[in-house]
């Protein structure tokens, strides 16, 4: 039965190894390149949150397979056991209820802070640029408002972004008008994503649905259909391009004269 | 007549298959000439009126309804018959039967030959991703085979074998003689193959087989090929099996437990089923609602979907989705719950403890059934759907993390200082409670808004439901079906065999799941043929690993079959348990118990000197030669 006895340093072992482990967890969680390069301010908290989450989730892991682990190397059968049974213990209130509280406590935290995030990413900016999203099989459009007044579309979404610093190339930081996309579907569902925006929002036939997104780097980055829309989906994308404000206002006029002149 | 086509039986069940072809022909046509509408032969309506009609031609032929008929004909009363009752050879697993022992059989092998088939259909979706651009299969073909893949997995595969299991083992666990509805068992079972065979036969159907997913969102779904109509009438042939199948359940618990029997008395596989149940009876007419909407719309022009702009048509295409999510939230936990009961068994008899906090194990069980039905919206957070409900949904998802880590740490309570017997049964038990732990983070991290309006739709929610289905239910099924094959079969599985099967799945089912969490938050969409370039070299490091899960399958197979066929009798009880299950010969009686136990104490009392759980009336049991030989003998 020796060998079945857990004592002090045990504990204390599985304690020190469950943390080294966890810190190699997270310390690995972290280093792992998971998301793409962040092109709107939405990327901010989500990435921050997501890397919370990592924190939070590595322990949790940890502590069942490091509990799983010790339970086969010390408590497996041994020549001789074979007929013998463990301990008749029923139950323990007390860590019952310390296994249901603490769970229920670090979720609801969880929860505050998340629809914190949400309400960060979803606030709205006093200076918007409204575009209008049209979503079909299997191609994304865009209408704008010319210099003229009239609506064109395009196929090609361009927003303007402001550089904060000298730079003014690709990967510039800037800041910039909120963009406010309404987004229509022809035909099926589809769903507008800027995985480098984070952003997502379907397409819905019949209804108008709306997503916001502050774009903060000059570049161009991919607009995919994240629902299954048919035979194209996969092949259903577009391009964002985040540009400076004069590039923004000569495409503007380009578009306009040749679309409506 | 000829005696074959009277008896009922698979050459009636031609004939009248054919009849029922027949009939739908002609009442298609009759109706179309009755509307005067063009062409009067349209075959695609006819083949619709078909897939609806022949299936109950067919059980009729098949026997399913014999008994029904005779008694509802009026005719005299007959003694109580049982030559539809157990297997004396191995053609009786191929008719209508009804003893649960042989329904289970039929059920396990009918759903694992569909898992093979959808494990099969992942090869070729793994093959295809292992570069990007097309290799083998077109965009719709590409499409069709996921869909059918997880069609095939959950409504084929998760949910029945579960129900199989449980057929078997459950009126065994409780003490009785049977299910409380044999016949109605029967039928149920006998759905599931044309379910079944109406999704695999969908890729023979002109436009190819249905490629709107699993989840089948309108209006995709209404505007696809006549192959969709495979899905969602497929769909209502399992989900009735299931219905069936959940209502006799709960009146054979409620109403059958051997004397003695109390609710805090029973295993907590019966626990798990008999919350499964209650799901299945409440959730499940949600999606044959779903499907039926679909159907009405593509086949005979209601708009519950169509929102043509100008033609005044209010269709709701989000409405779908709430009612489709009604049920399909609620069904992973119908895909877990079982799962939960069979390692709760498996983790008390293998530990010799009794299990940890029995009671708190089944109030958690009905808190998920409560909390299942208060989340579904998690599915759709971007949507299109109100914003305000995003944050309650995302707390009651959260919540429901609680009570299923209340588990998760019981079954570690239950470990501790136990005398762990690690064989496969354990192995894969052990194997779930870590994989299914990071399905729970995972999940956890899904229900928080602002991740998932991100990872919504992309390769991190395929990784977290194969966590789930996988690394949870699989792992599962697997360890149940080591832990009661000596029981079903009367023989022993090879135990090198099944640890091979063991580490082989562990190892590259995390090989191939794990990195796809990587891909999806790197900005991988789920459902594409085509991919960009950079995540090839993932997609390639996954398609590998999954080959190599795909092979470690094999083993299982054989070692199946071949100690089926070969291995060592097993004896009546070869892991000392004390459920009532392992009391009787393996397999047991044709009746169960030649003797009804009584019961009188806890089914895991393992470590508490002189416990028993069932006594039976005899003051020693039977040899176990002896029952074996009497087992296929009436009691």
């Amino acid at each position: 039965m020796s060998s079945r006895d857990v004592t002090k340093a045990d504990v204390v072992r599985m304690l020190v190894i469950g943390a080294v482990a966890s810190a190699a967890g997270i310390a690995i969680g972290l280093s792992i390149n998971w998301f793409p390069t962040a092109a709107a301010t939405q990327a901010g908290p989500i990435d921050t949150f997501f890397d919370i989450m990592i924190f939070l989730s590595v322990p949790v892991f940890v502590l069942v397979t490091t509990i799983v682990l010790f339970a086969v190397i010390r408590f497996r059968v041994r020549p001789g056991e074979e007929d013998l049974d463990g301990p008749p213990v029923h139950g323990n209130t007390r860590i019952e209820i310390v296994w249901t509280a603490i769970p229920a406590i670090v979720l609801s935290l969880l929860c505050v802070y998340a629809a914190t995030v949400l309400s960060d990413i979803d606030a709205a900016k006093a200076d918007q640029l409204k575009i209008t999203t049209y979503a079909q099989q299997f191609a994304w459009s865009y209408e704008y408002t010319g210099t003229d007044g009239k609506k064109f579309m395009t196929d090609q979404m361009f927003v303007p972004c402001r550089p904060t610093t000298a730079k003014q190339d690709e990967g510039a930081p800037c800041d910039g008008r909120q963009l406010s996309l309404d987004i229509k579907a022809v035909d099926v569902i589809h769903s507008f994503w800027i995985p480098e925006m984070r952003m997502k929002q379907d397409a819905v036939p019949g209804i108008t649905t709306h997503t916001k997104i502050n774009p903060n780097r000059i570049g161009t980055y991919p607009v995919v259909c994240a629902e299954l829309c048919g035979v194209g989906h996969s092949a259903m994308r577009s391009t964002i391009h985040v540009v400076t404000p004069a590039q923004y206002t000569a495409w503007l006029k380009l578009n306009s004269k040749a679309k409506t002149g | 007549m000829p005696v074959a086509l009277r008896q009922p039986g698979w050459y009636r069940a031609l004939a009248t298959s054919l009849l029922g072809v027949a009939f739908c022909l002609g009442l298609t046509t009759l109706i179309r000439s009755l509307m005067g509408w063009d062409p009067l032969i349209e075959w695609s309506a006819i083949a619709t009126v078909s897939m609806i009609g022949v299936p109950f031609f067919f059980l009729a032929g098949l026997g399913a309804f014999d008994y029904w008929f005779y008694w509802m004909s009026g005719r005299p009363t007959r003694a109580e018959d049982h030559s539809t009752h157990g297997a004396h050879s191995w053609r009786d697993y191929f008719k209508v039967n009804t003893d649960h022992k042989v329904i289970g059989v039929q059920y396990v092998c009918t759903t694992f030959i569909f898992m093979f088939i959808g494990g099969l259909m992942a090869m070729l979706i793994r093959a295809e991703l292992a570069a990007p651009g097309s290799q083998f299969v077109d965009g719709q073909d590409y499409n069709s085979l996921f869909s059918v893949h997880a069609s095939l997995l959950i409504f084929l595969f998760i949910v029945p074998v579960f129900a199989g299991l449980a057929n078997y083992v459950l009126p065994l666990m409780i003490g009785a003689p049977d299910m409380a509805f044999p016949r109605l068992n029967a039928l149920s079972f006998w759905l599931l193959p044309i379910a079944g065979t109406l999704m695999v036969s969908s890729f023979l159907m002109p436009g190819g087989a249905f490629a709107s997913g699993w989840t089948a969102y309108a209006p995709l779904s209404t505007s696809q090929p006549l192959g969709q109509l495979c899905f969602t009438l497929g769909v209502q042939f399992a989900g009735a099996s299931s219905i069936a199948t959940a209502l006799n359940f709960l009146v054979t618990i409620i109403t059958m437990r051997a004397p003695g029997m109390s609710f805090w008395r029973m295993p907590l596989l019966v626990w798990a089923n008999f919350a499964t149940s209650l799901l299945v009876v409440i959730a499940t007419p949600f999606i044959a609602a779903s499907q039926f909407f679909v159907l009405l719309d593509r086949t005979l022009g209601f708009h519950f979907f169509d929102t043509a702009i100008g033609a005044g048509r209010e269709g709701n295409v989000i409405m779908y989705q709430h009612v489709f999510w009604f049920y399909s939230h609620p069904a992973v936990y119908i895909m877990m719950l079982p799962g939960f009961g069979i390692v709760s068994e498996i983790v008390s008899v293998k530990s010799r403890k009794p299990i940890f906090g029995y009671r708190m194990m089944a109030f958690s069980l009905l808190a998920i059934v409560l909390l299942g039905f208060t989340v579904w919206a998690h599915h759709m957070f971007v949507s299109g759907m109100q914003d305000w409900i995003r944050v309650p949904m995302m707390v009651t998802t959260a919540i429901i993390a609680v009570p299923t880590g209340i588990k998760i740490f019981s079954w570690l309570a239950t470990l501790w200082r136990g005398v762990l017997h690690l064989d496969t049964p354990m192995l894969f038990s052990l194997g779930f409670l870590t994989m299914f732990t990071l399905g729970g983070i995972s999940g956890v991290m899904l229900a928080m808004v602002p991740f998932d309006i991100h990872v919504s739709d992309t390769y991190f929610i395929v990784a977290h439901i194969h966590y789930v289905l996988f690394g949870g239910s699989l792992f599962t099924i697997f360890a149940g079906v080591y832990y009661w094959f000596p029981k079903m079969t009367g023989r022993m599985y090879n135990e090198k065999l099944g640890k091979i099967h063991f580490w082989a799945t562990f190892v590259f089912f995390n090989l191939t799941f794990g990195p796809m969490h990587v891909v999806g938050i790197q900005g991988m969409p789920r459902r594409v043929a085509d991919y960009a370039a950079q995540y090839s070299e993932l997609n390639l490091a996954i398609s590998v690993a999954s080959f190599m899960l795909g092979i470690s399958t094999l083993v299982f197979l054989y070692n199946m079959v071949n100690s089926w066929r070969n291995g060592p009798k097993a004896e009546a009880n070869p892991y000392k348990a004390l459920t009532l299950e392992w009391q009787v010969s393996s397999p047991p009686p044709i009746f169960n118990f030649d003797n009804i136990p009584t019961v009188v104490g806890g089914p895991y009392e393992y470590g508490v000197p002189g416990a028993v759980h069932g006594i039976f009336d005899k003051p020693s049991p039977q040899p176990a030669a002896a029952v074996a030989s009497s087992s296929h003998e009436p009691a």
